[in-house]
């Protein structure tokens, strides 16, 4: 396959020259191109004759190939100059000879390229082979490299390894010879110390055989002393020896037995804790059963299976007393069972719990702890003083209540917060008793003064109408018709003269009113006038109260009247004055 | 706090007697007897050599010296100031001697453990109980007086003894599983003995009081072991000191460890609090900050004050020398406090000589080698 390809790359390096000088029959040399890349055996096999020159283009053909073998470097097979249409034979075999010696040596030369690419190939599969053969020896030795580290590498741990044990096998020893050194002194110390004793021994044996004075022991007493506790000492006998056994057993056995009623009293009292701990978790467990009672179907139903169970025990109860190893049996292990019940029902809720704070830590409704804290202490301070009142409070009520006193105190103190505001209450209840005194007193002497009032007013009355009848019957001929206008000017004048005399007047008039005979003579010119016209008069009403009537005599004369009607207004003034008076005193 | 004068004593030999009326000192061979109010001296004994041991009887009549290199035992009355009465225990010679708990008797231990002679103050009559062991605390007395028990070795084993107080009848005896019986001691309510092995292995047994072993328990092996063993007053609960700075306790139903406590050279707890001790020298210009330890100077002229250390507290720890014997390591003394709430544990070479509680189990006094210290707790009262 090497040598095809090689004839291949050969063809492609000569086939573009071939081509570019035959572009007008290509086809004509493709065949014999195919043929030669195909084969691969020299260039003198038979070609297919190729129909490069025919008749009719024999001129072309002529000029072609003599440019073909001027540019192969041959003398031309033709001239032009010749004229002659026919070749020259001689120039011609000589070009064919040429190109048969050239087409020899190209043969040669490709021989020649084909042994040495026939070397070069097999050199090169050679050298293939002997590379491929070092890598793989070069695989091996690299495996085997590695291999050996690795070796190396676990040699060298079980030298550490080996090292460890050798140091701890050193401090072992070490440890163990300090053991014997510090045994093997105290077996000196204690073997010098008999040694001492042997020898002490052996001076005093030698001492007392020699010595044969030996000192007796003896005790010298004064007098004997009796027993401490004052009893007759006893004779040594079986029974006294039975006696001190028995003794000594009674010890024993009391030593037993209040250790047992000890153990007794410990184990009623852990198996009260034991019982009320499972209560406790029978009622935790119980509670949260109905909220998860959904989930947990065999769980209900192994927690009914232990309320019978927990029914059937505490029945049981009463009647065993949790004496019997079974009673006790039972209780552990019912325990256990709530227990790990709880625990797993613990764990749940933790877990919850995180997975709940995980996702609170992000939400703003949460209030959180330390908000939560600080709201806490802030109210704790409120109700601090509240409760300090309410103590202070409790305190005075307690000591009130508790302190013994006599009546008039008790009643002093129950009445001592309002003794002030009483006083003060006593002194305005005073200021306005006498307020209502003076009040009582005027309004009785205002109506006495109108009592009075009416009473001389009405004498007044009585006496004016006595003198105007006087007056009529006395000045009846002159007055009636002639002056009328005198009375009026008369009037206008004595009204000027009331009015002037008003002031002085109201005395006299008194003291006239007061006379209830005959009024005096200056005042009789006055008031006769105004008689006629009483019944025309004004009615001044000064106050509501002094409506002065006028009551007439309609045939009065009109000075008469006039004087009349002057009076009035002098008696409306006077009562104006008296009121006046009267109200100011 | 008021400090009386000084009176002189010799051998530490200075006790009140148990009803708390009279104190007793001895000065070289003389027995002081004050009264403890006003501290007038009432009566005064003199021995026959420089008294080497002094101790009251329980009913407060009594009063024994013992001079050891003699041999000789000297009882006083406080009653009767002319009675004397004297033991001489002869060539046998005298290591300790003590009280039996009717205040009657008289137990000698003659020298080299050879046996101990019960004599009797009412009868003067004598029992001789042999074999005793020479160990760390061989005799105990339960707690009501009734029975004592004693720690005996034949043939290479341990035995113990419980006797009748009364008559000195030998109620049990029993072989022990221990290897070196170093002490034994009766619970408070006299039904259970603890009973533990040297410090070259760890081993304590209790036995019940008719000699059935109840329980036997071991922390670990090898290392020094149990160092101080102490029962709490309700009987409930028994603390284990041991060489590794531990306290295990060990609770009456189970005789099994429920908790235990250790001494960190480095306190870290919160809930601790540390108390130091600053001393103020007149003479010398620097702090001593030492928790007990002090060089000495004069008593009156140091004026010191606790401060509040704040956490994590070094404690000044002195390694001792391995190769000795009996190291100074270890918790060495244990004290509960009367209602069992409190433990007072000792830890290393701190130079405290006895933790004392007192009766309403809220202060705690340390004795130390120069120094006096009383703590007072603070407790809330809980509901019970």
């Amino acid at each position: 396959m090497s040598k095809t390809s090689y004839c291949a790359y050969l063809t492609g390096f000569i086939s573009p020259e071939v081509k570019d000088t035959c572009s007008s029959s290509v086809e004509c040399r493709s065949p014999p191109l195919i043929q030669f890349s195909q084969s691969s055996v020299p260039l003198h096999r038979n070609y297919i004759l190729s129909t490069f020159c025919t008749e009719h283009n024999v001129q072309e053909c002529l000029s072609h190939i003599n440019q073909e073998v001027s540019s192969l470097g041959l003398p031309p097979v033709w001239t032009e100059s010749s004229g002659s249409s026919e070749m020259n034979v001689m120039a011609v075999l000589n070009c064919m000879y040429d190109l048969i010696q050239l087409h020899h040596r190209g043969l040669r030369t490709l021989e020649n390229m084909e042994v040495e690419q026939l070397k070069s190939s097999s050199n090169v599969d050679h050298l293939q082979r002997t590379s491929t053969q070092l890598k793989e020896q070069l695989e091996l030795s690299k495996r085997g490299n590695t291999g050996l580290l690795e070796r190396e590498r676990q040699l060298h741990l079980k030298v550490k390894s080996l090292q460890n044990c050798l140091k701890n096998e050193k401090d072992e020893v070490q440890k163990l010879q300090n053991i014997i050194a510090s045994r093997a002194s105290q077996y000196n110390h204690e073997m010098k110390r008999k040694e001492r004793e042997f020898t002490k021994l052996k001076e005093r044996l030698n001492q007392l055989l020699v010595d044969k004075k030996e000192k007796k022991q003896a005790i010298d007493v004064l007098n004997n002393i009796g027993r401490a506790d004052g009893k007759r000492s006893l004779w040594k006998t079986q029974k006294t020896e039975a006696k001190h056994e028995g003794e000594m057993y009674k010890t024993l056995l009391s030593d037993y037995d209040t250790r047992q009623r000890e153990m007794l009293l410990e184990n009623a009292e852990l198996k009260k804790v034991l019982q009320q701990i499972k209560k406790e978790m029978v009622s935790i467990l119980s509670l949260r059963k109905p909220i998860r009672k959904d989930d947990k179907h065999p769980d209900a139903g192994i927690q009914a299976d232990s309320e019978d169970e927990e029914q059937v025990f505490d029945s049981s109860k009463e009647s065993v007393g949790l004496f019997s190893v079974h009673a006790r049996e039972k209780l552990t292990n019912s325990i256990r069972l709530q227990w790990r019940r709880l625990k797993s029902h613990v764990e749940r809720l933790d877990s919850q719990a995180s997975l709940a704070q995980m996702g609170e830590n992000k939400t703003d409704d949460a209030i959180s702890r330390e908000t939560h804290e600080e709201e806490m202490d802030r109210l704790k301070l409120e109700i601090q003083p509240c409760k300090d009142f309410i103590q202070t409070q409790q305190q005075l009520l307690q000591q009130q209540l508790s302190s013994p006193c006599d009546e008039e105190t008790t009643s002093l103190l129950s009445n001592c917060y309002m003794l002030q505001e009483r006083e003060r209450f006593r002194e305005e209840w005073k200021t306005l008793e006498k307020q209502r005194n003076l009040f009582e007193r005027e309004r009785r002497n205002c109506t006495e003064a109108a009592i009075r009032l009416s009473h001389e007013r009405k004498a007044f009355e009585d006496d004016r109408a006595v003198w105007l009848k006087h007056q009529f019957l006395n000045l009846s001929p002159f007055a009636d018709l002639r002056k009328p206008q005198m009375s009026k000017s008369k009037s206008c004048f004595l009204i000027s003269e009331t009015e002037s005399s008003a002031s002085s007047a109201p005395e006299k008039l008194i003291k006239c009113r007061s006379d209830t005979t005959s009024p005096t003579p200056r005042c009789v010119p006055l008031t006769s006038a105004s008689t006629a016209d009483m019944h025309r008069t004004v009615c001044l009403v000064p106050e509501k109260r002094y409506v002065v009537f006028i009551c007439t005599n309609h045939d009065m004369p009109v000075t008469n009247a006039a004087l009349v009607v002057c009076y009035e207004l002098f008696m409306l003034i006077f009562y104006f004055q008296i009121n006046q008076t009267k109200w100011k005193d | 706090m008021n400090f009386s004068e000084v009176f002189k004593q010799s051998n530490q030999l200075c006790k009140v007697s148990p009803d708390g009326k009279y104190l007793a000192t001895c000065v070289q061979y003389r027995l002081v007897v004050r009264d403890v109010s006003t501290l007038q001296i009432l009566q005064l004994y003199t021995c026959l050599d420089q008294i080497s041991h002094m101790d009251w009887s329980s009913d407060s009549l009594f009063i024994l010296c013992a001079m050891y290199k003699r041999g000789l035992v000297q009882v006083w009355s406080l009653e009767q100031p002319d009675w004397h009465c004297k033991i001489d225990e002869g060539s046998i010679g005298l290591v300790s001697s003590r009280w039996s708990p009717d205040g009657r008797h008289i137990l000698n231990t003659t020298e080299f453990h050879l046996r101990v002679t019960v004599w009797s103050l009412c009868t003067k009559a004598v029992s001789y109980i042999k074999y005793p062991k020479a160990c760390q605390k061989g005799i105990d007395f339960s707690r009501d007086g009734c029975y004592m028990a004693l720690a005996e070795r034949r043939d290479c084993k341990d035995y113990v003894s419980v006797f009748v107080c009364d008559d000195w009848h030998l109620l049990r005896h029993f072989e022990t599983e221990t290897q070196d019986l170093a002490g034994l001691e009766w619970s408070p309510n006299g039904c259970v003995l603890a009973v533990w092995d040297s410090c070259l292995e760890y081993k304590v047994l209790l036995y019940s009081l008719d000699g059935r072993l109840l329980s036997a328990y071991s922390a670990y092996e090898w290392s020094l072991g149990v160092k101080s063993v102490t029962w709490s007053p309700n009987s409930q609960f028994l603390a284990i000191g041991s060489y590794d700075e531990k306290v295990r306790i060990l609770n009456h139903i189970t005789w099994k460890k429920i908790t235990q406590f250790e001494h960190p050279s480095s306190i870290n707890n919160t809930k601790a609090v540390v108390y130091k001790e600053v001393e103020k020298r007149t003479a010398v210009g620097s702090d001593d900050l030492s928790l007990h330890i002090t060089i000495g100077t004069a008593l009156y002229n140091t004026r010191s004050k606790y401060e509040i250390c704040p956490s994590p507290v070094q404690i000044p720890v002195v390694k001792p020398d391995p190769d000795r014997a009996n190291p100074k390591i270890g918790v060495s003394s244990l004290a509960f406090s009367s209602d069992s709430r409190y433990l007072a544990t000792k830890n290393g070479g701190f130079q405290v000589q006895s933790l004392n509680w007192h009766r309403s189990g809220d202060s705690l006094m340390l004795l130390g080698k120069e120094q006096l210290c009383l703590c007072y707790m603070d407790t809330d009262q809980e509901d019970k």
